[in-house]
C-alpha cells in the first residue's frame, strides 16, 4: 500500500460501493470523496475502515460519519475520534438512528468535551464509589444515575454525566462528592420528611405569589441547614464541600439573612424552620446557589416517597402479622370459641444515649419489647427516615392469614410481555469485536424453570444403559479416592515403625538418623464445583436433544457417586432482549425427582447467544466456594442468534465472555458434536479445552468419560 | 503446632506460664461475664459466637484472669488434626516419648482450653471434643490407653463466627448442642468509644469519629463488604494515630485496606473516613 493519498475519484469508487444503499441522485459519493481527498492517506484509510465497520450496523450512520470525518480530524486526535464514533454507536444501539446521527452531529461539542475530559471526570467511572459512599454515610441505600438535572427523588441521586468545571480532576471528583452528599443530606436530614399533619411541600409553595421563587428560597435555606448538619457530623466532608465552593466563588448573604443563618445552623433546626422563614425572606433577594446544590424537585420526591410509603406500610403491617403469628404460637389459646384479642403493637421512642437529640425506636408487642424480624429493622429505619416516626395506623398487623404476595411482585415470565421492560432481568455487556468495545447492558437475560415432564425418560435411559452403568459407576467410584496413609513423613500423627526400625539400623551402622519417622493421614478432598451449560437451541431438535438428555442422566448418576457439586442450566433465546436460561438443577438442589423430570422436560427452543449465558453462569459459579470451578458447555454448533449474533461477532463475544470467566478463576470446557468445531472452538476455548464427539449416539457415555478425565 | 516445641510448652503449662497475671482490659457488653462464671462453676462448656474482632479472645483472657486459671488457646486451622490436639509420640535416641497436645495438657492442668475459630478445624477434630463437652468430661487418649478425667476447674470454650455464609464452615448440631452459647456483637457506640480510648489513648473526639467511621463501614456490610470494621480494627487505627500517623492514613491502612481489596470499595471507604477527619 502506497502512502500517497487517494484521489477523489479513487475514493468515490470505494465509497460508492460501500455506501450504495444510502446514496441517491441528490446525495452522491462525489461530495464525500472530494472532502476526503484532502486528508492524509492514513486518515483516509481510517475513515474507510470505520465506514466498513459502521455499515454493518447502519448505512446512514456510516454516511454521516464519512461526511463529518474531515472536520473530526481537524478537531481531535485519532483516539478521540474513535471514542466519538463508539459513543455515537452506543447512542444508536440504545436509542435508534436519529439520536445516533445527532450524536455524530455533535462533533464539536464532543471535541470540546474530550479536550475537557483530560481533567474532567465521567459519572460512570465513579458511580459505584459514590453509591457506596452515600450508603456508608447513613440511611437507606440510594442509587446514583446520570441525568440532566442535579436533584433527587429520595430514592435515586441524579447527577450530571460528566463534570469538567475545574481544571483538576481531583476537584471535579470533589464536586461530584459534594453534590451526592448534598442530595443525600436532603434525604437524611429531613428536607423531604413529612411531619404528621403538614401539607406536602408543593402545596405550601403554591400559596406564594411566585412559587418558583419560593422553591429556590426554600432550597437556599435548606442548603444552609444541611451544610450545618454536615459540618457538625462530617467535618472532613464539609471541608471538601467548602473548598469546592471556594473554587467556584465565595458565597454572599444579604444582611437580612443573618438571623435566618443563626436559626438554621443551630443544633435543633429542622425543615420546619426553613418553612417558617419563607414568608419573611420571600420578598428579598436570594443568594446565588452553591455550586453543588442542584435543584429541588418536590414533585418527583413526593411521588417517589408516596409510592415507597404505601409499599412499606403494607410490608410493615405484614411483617407485624408474621411477628404476631410467631409469638402467638408459643401461647396456647385460653378459650375456644371466642376470637382472641388483636395483638397490641406500639412503638416506644427512647432518647439515644449515644446521640443527643436523636431517638431509638423500640417495637412493643402487648407492652413487651420484641425483637423485630430480620428485614423489619431496615423497614422501620426507612419509614422513620421518611416520616420521623412510625404512625399509629402502621401498627395494625395485616389481616390473619397466610403471606400475601405483594401486588407488584414481578415474575420473570411477565417481564417480556411488556416489551422492553427490563426489570427483574439481568443485564450483561456484549463484546463487539469490530468496535473493540463492549456494548453496555446489551443483553437481557432471565432465569426460567424448565417445565417438568412426567415422562419416565430417566428410568428409560437407565434401562437403556443398564449394561454399561455398573462399569460407569465403578470408574467413578475409583475416582472418588480414599484417604491415604503417608509414610516416612517429617511429622505426623503416629510413629512409622518401619521407618524407625530402618533408621535404627542405619544409625547402628554409623549413618545419620533419618528425620522421616512419622505417618500422616492424607485426607482426600475433592473440592470441585461444576456447571453444565446445555444447548437448548432449535437445532438440537430430535436425536441431539435425546442424546443431550441421556448424557445428563448418566452424568448425574456419575456425579452423585463422586459427590462433586454441580448445577445444570439450559440456554436458548431469541435476540439480545430475550436471552433465556433454563434452570434444570441449581447447585443447592439435590438430584431428586423434580430434577429428573426437568431433564425429561428439556425441549429445543430458539437460538444460542452464548456470551450472556456464560457471563451469567460465571456469576453463579463465583458465588460457590470451591477450589476448582468448571464450566462445561454441551453444544452442537457455533453461537448463533437472530439479530446478527453469528459468524465472527458471535464467536468473538463468546470468546471474550470465556476470557472473563477464566479471569474469575473458572475453567471453561466445551463438548461439541459439530464436526466443523475445530475451525472456531480452539479460538474460543483454547486449543485443549474442547473435545469433539463425532457420533451423536456416543455422546451420553462420552460425556461422563470426558468429565472423568477432566477432573482426574 | 510443630512437634519439636511440644515438650517445652508442656513444661510451660506446669510452671504456670499460661496464667495471666495482669488484668486484661475488658468492657462487658451484657451479662457475658456472669454467664461464663456460672457455666464455669457448673462445669458447662461455652460457645462464643460473634463476628471477628469483637472481643471474643480478649474476653477469654479476661475470664481466665478472673477465674485464676491458666488459659491454653489453640487457633484452629484446616490442617489441625485430632493428634495435634490430643498428643503424639515423639522419638528420641532410644525410645518413644509421649507428648501431650494442648487438649490433654489443659485437662491435666485444670486449665481453660479455648479453641478459637473451631469451624476452621477439620471436621473429625471437632468430634474429639465431644466426650469433654458433655457431662462425661473425659478425654480418652487412644494411643496411650489413658482416660483423662477433667477436674472441676477445667473449662472448655470454643469460638465460632456465624457470619461465614458457607455450608462448609457450619458447626454441626451434635457439636453445638453441647455448649452454652454466648453471643457477642460489636459494642454500642458509647461503649466502643470507651474501649477505643482506653486501648489506644486517642482523645474523646477522635475516638468518637473512629466509632462513627466503623458504623459507616458496617452500613456497607452486604453491599460489597463481608464485614464492617471490627472493634479490633478501630483499635489498630487508634494506635497508629497515637503514634503520630495522620488519621486518614491510619484509617486507610488499618481499616480500609484491611477490609477489602476491591479498589472501588477502598475508594468509597477512604472517602468515608475523609468525610470524618
Amino acid at each position: 500500500m502506497s502512502n500517497k493519498s487517494l484521489t477523489a475519484a479513487e475514493l468515490e469508487v470505494k465509497l460508492d460501493e460501500s455506501l450504495d444503499p444510502v446514496l441517491s441522485s441528490r446525495r452522491t459519493a462525489a461530495a464525500l470523496a472530494k472532502a476526503l481527498a484532502d486528508i492524509e492517506r492514513a486518515q483516509q484509510d481510517f475513515v474507510l475502515h470505520w465506514v466498513d465497520i459502521i455499515i454493518k450496523t447502519n448505512a446512514e450512520m456510516a454516511y454521516q460519519f464519512a461526511a463529518r470525518a474531515p472536520e473530526a480530524f481537524r478537531l481531535m486526535p485519532v483516539p478521540a475520534i474513535e471514542e466519538w464514533v463508539i459513543h455515537a454507536m452506543d447512542v444508536y444501539d440504545k436509542q435508534g438512528l436519529y439520536p445516533g446521527c445527532a450524536a455524530l452531529g455533535q462533533l464539536r461539542a464532543f471535541a470540546v468535551e474530550t479536550a475537557e475530559a483530560a481533567h474532567g471526570i465521567a459519572l460512570e467511572e465513579i458511580r459505584h464509589v459514590l453509591e457506596l459512599f452515600v450508603q456508608g454515610l447513613a440511611g437507606r441505600p440510594l442509587k446514583v444515575e446520570e441525568a440532566a438535572e442535579t436533584c433527587t427523588d429520595t430514592a435515586t441521586l441524579f447527577l450530571p454525566a460528566r463534570l469538567h468545571k475545574f481544571a483538576e480532576r481531583h476537584d471535579n471528583f470533589r464536586l461530584y462528592k459534594a453534590m451526592a452528599a448534598h442530595l443525600w443530606a436532603q434525604t437524611w436530614y429531613g428536607t423531604w420528611r413529612l411531619a404528621p399533619g403538614t401539607s406536602p411541600l408543593t402545596e405550601t409553595l403554591s400559596t406564594y405569589r411566585d412559587p418558583e421563587k419560593a422553591l429556590r428560597l426554600f432550597h437556599a435555606l435548606e442548603t444552609l441547614r444541611l451544610n450545618a448538619c454536615i459540618a457538625r457530623e462530617l467535618p472532613g466532608l464539609y471541608r471538601d464541600m467548602q473548598e469546592v465552593q471556594r473554587l467556584s466563588g465565595e458565597m454572599h448573604y444579604p444582611a437580612a439573612w443573618k438571623q435566618a443563618i443563626q436559626r438554621l445552623t443551630s443544633l435543633e433546626a429542622g425543615v420546619s424552620d426553613s418553612l417558617a422563614l419563607l414568608p419573611t425572606l420571600h420578598e428579598g433577594e436570594i443568594p446565588a446557589p452553591f455550586c453543588f446544590q442542584g435543584i429541588l424537585r418536590p414533585d418527583r420526591a413526593q411521588q417517589a416517597m408516596q409510592e415507597r410509603l404505601t409499599r412499606e406500610k403494607e410490608l410493615f403491617r405484614e411483617a407485624l402479622g408474621q411477628l404476631g403469628g410467631e409469638t402467638a404460637q408459643a401461647k396456647p389459646e385460653t378459650e375456644t370459641g371466642t376470637t382472641p384479642n388483636p395483638r397490641q403493637y406500639a412503638i416506644e421512642q427512647l432518647l439515644d444515649p449515644d446521640h443527643p437529640g436523636q431517638f431509638i425506636f423500640r417495637l412493643l408487642l402487648d407492652g413487651q419489647p420484641v425483637q423485630p424480624l430480620a428485614d423489619m429493622r431496615t423497614l422501620m429505619d426507612s419509614i422513620i427516615q421518611d416520616l420521623g416516626q412510625i404512625p399509629e395506623d402502621y401498627l395494625v398487623a395485616a389481616g390473619a392469614g397466610g403471606y400475601r404476595q405483594p401486588a407488584d411482585e414481578k415474575r420473570p415470565e411477565d417481564v417480556w410481555k411488556g416489551t422492553y421492560h427490563e426489570e427483574g432481568a439481568f443485564l450483561y455487556n456484549e463484546w463487539d469485536h469490530r468496535r473493540n468495545h463492549y456494548r453496555k447492558h446489551w443483553c437481557v437475560l432471565r432465569e426460567l424453570d424448565v417445565h417438568p415432564d412426567s415422562d419416565p425418560f430417566v428410568a428409560r435411559t437407565l434401562r437403556k444403559y443398564h449394561g454399561v452403568l455398573p462399569q460407569l459407576r465403578k470408574t467413578f467410584e475409583a475416582l472418588r479416592g480414599e484417604n491415604k496413609l503417608l509414610k516416612k513423613q517429617i511429622n505426623g500423627d503416629d510413629v512409622d515403625f518401619d521407618a524407625l526400625v530402618e533408621a535404627r539400623a542405619d544409625m547402628q551402622s554409623g549413618m545419620e538418623l533419618s528425620e522421616r519417622l512419622f505417618t500422616k493421614l492424607h485426607k482426600f478432598e475433592r473440592d470441585i464445583a461444576v456447571m453444565f451449560m446445555v444447548d437448548m437451541s432449535g437445532s438440537t431438535k430430535g436425536w441431539i436433544n435425546d442424546a443431550e438428555r441421556e448424557s445428563l442422566v448418566l452424568l448425574c448418576e456419575a456425579l452423585e457417586i463422586l459427590g462433586d457439586r454441580y448445577a445444570i442450566y439450559g440456554f436458548s433465546g431469541m435476540t439480545r432482549k430475550r436471552c433465556e436460561l433454563y434452570r434444570i438443577k441449581r447447585f443447592d438442589e439435590p438430584y431428586n425427582e423434580v430434577v429428573r423430570q426437568r431433564i425429561a422436560g428439556i425441549t429445543p427452543q430458539d437460538y444460542t447467544r452464548m456470551g450472556a449465558t456464560i457471563r451469567h453462569l460465571t456469576k453463579l459459579l463465583n458465588d460457590v466456594e470451591a477450589r476448582t470451578k468448571l464450566l462445561i458447555t454441551l453444544s452442537d454448533g457455533k453461537p448463533d442468534d437472530y439479530d446478527g449474533y453469528r459468524g465472527e461477532y458471535g464467536i468473538e463475544d463468546t470468546r471474550m465472555s470465556l476470557i472473563e470467566a477464566k479471569r474469575a478463576g473458572i475453567h471453561p470446557f466445551c463438548i461439541t458434536i459439530d464436526e466443523a468445531a475445530r475451525d472456531y472452538l480452539p479460538h474460543m476455548y483454547g486449543a485443549v479445552n474442547w473435545t469433539l464427539v463425532d457420533e451423536v449416539r456416543k455422546l451420553p457415555l462420552k460425556v461422563s468419560d470426558i468429565y472423568r478425565r477432566l477432573t482426574l | 503446632m510443630s512437634a519439636s516445641k511440644n515438650p517445652a510448652s508442656a513444661r510451660a503449662a506446669e510452671s504456670g506460664e499460661y496464667l495471666i497475671k495482669h488484668e486484661p482490659y475488658y468492657e462487658p457488653v451484657g451479662e457475658e461475664v456472669a454467664v461464663f462464671e456460672a457455666a464455669f462453676r457448673q462445669q458447662l462448656p461455652v460457645l462464643l459466637k460473634g463476628p471477628t474482632g469483637c472481643g471474643k479472645t480478649r474476653f477469654m483472657q479476661h475470664m481466665a484472669w478472673r477465674l485464676k486459671r491458666p488459659l491454653i488457646t489453640v487457633s484452629c486451622h484446616d490442617d489441625l488434626t485430632a493428634t495435634d490436639l490430643v498428643g503424639r509420640y515423639l522419638i528420641t535416641a532410644n525410645e518413644t516419648v509421649w507428648v501431650d497436645g494442648p487438649m490433654a495438657r489443659a485437662v491435666r492442668t485444670n486449665a481453660i482450653l479455648y479453641l478459637d475459630e473451631i469451624v476452621e478445624a477439620r471436621k473429625d477434630t471437632t468430634v474429639v471434643i465431644h466426650p469433654l463437652a458433655d457431662d462425661r468430661r473425659v478425654l480418652p487418649i487412644e494411643k496411650t490407653g489413658e482416660l483423662l478425667t477433667a477436674g472441676p476447674e477445667f473449662c472448655l470454650a470454643i469460638s465460632y463466627n456465624p457470619g461465614y455464609q458457607s455450608v462448609l464452615k457450619d458447626l454441626k448440631q451434635s457439636t453445638r448442642q453441647r455448649f452454652v452459647a454466648v453471643e457477642f456483637n460489636y459494642p454500642s457506640a458509647a461503649l466502643e468509644k470507651k474501649i477505643v480510648r482506653r486501648e489506644t489513648g486517642v482523645d474523646e473526639a477522635m475516638a468518637e469519629r473512629l466509632v462513627k467511621f466503623a458504623a459507616m463501614t458496617r452500613n456497607l456490610k452486604g453491599s460489597g463488604l463481608d464485614e464492617g470494621a471490627s472493634t479490633r480494627l478501630l483499635v489498630h487505627a487508634g494506635k497508629l494515630m497515637s503514634a503520630g500517623i495522620d488519621p486518614r492514613t491510619a484509617c486507610r491502612t488499618a481499616i480500609a485496606e484491611a477490609l477489602t481489596d476491591d479498589p472501588e470499595m477502598i475508594a468509597a471507604v477512604n472517602e468515608l473516613s475523609a468525610s470524618l477527619f
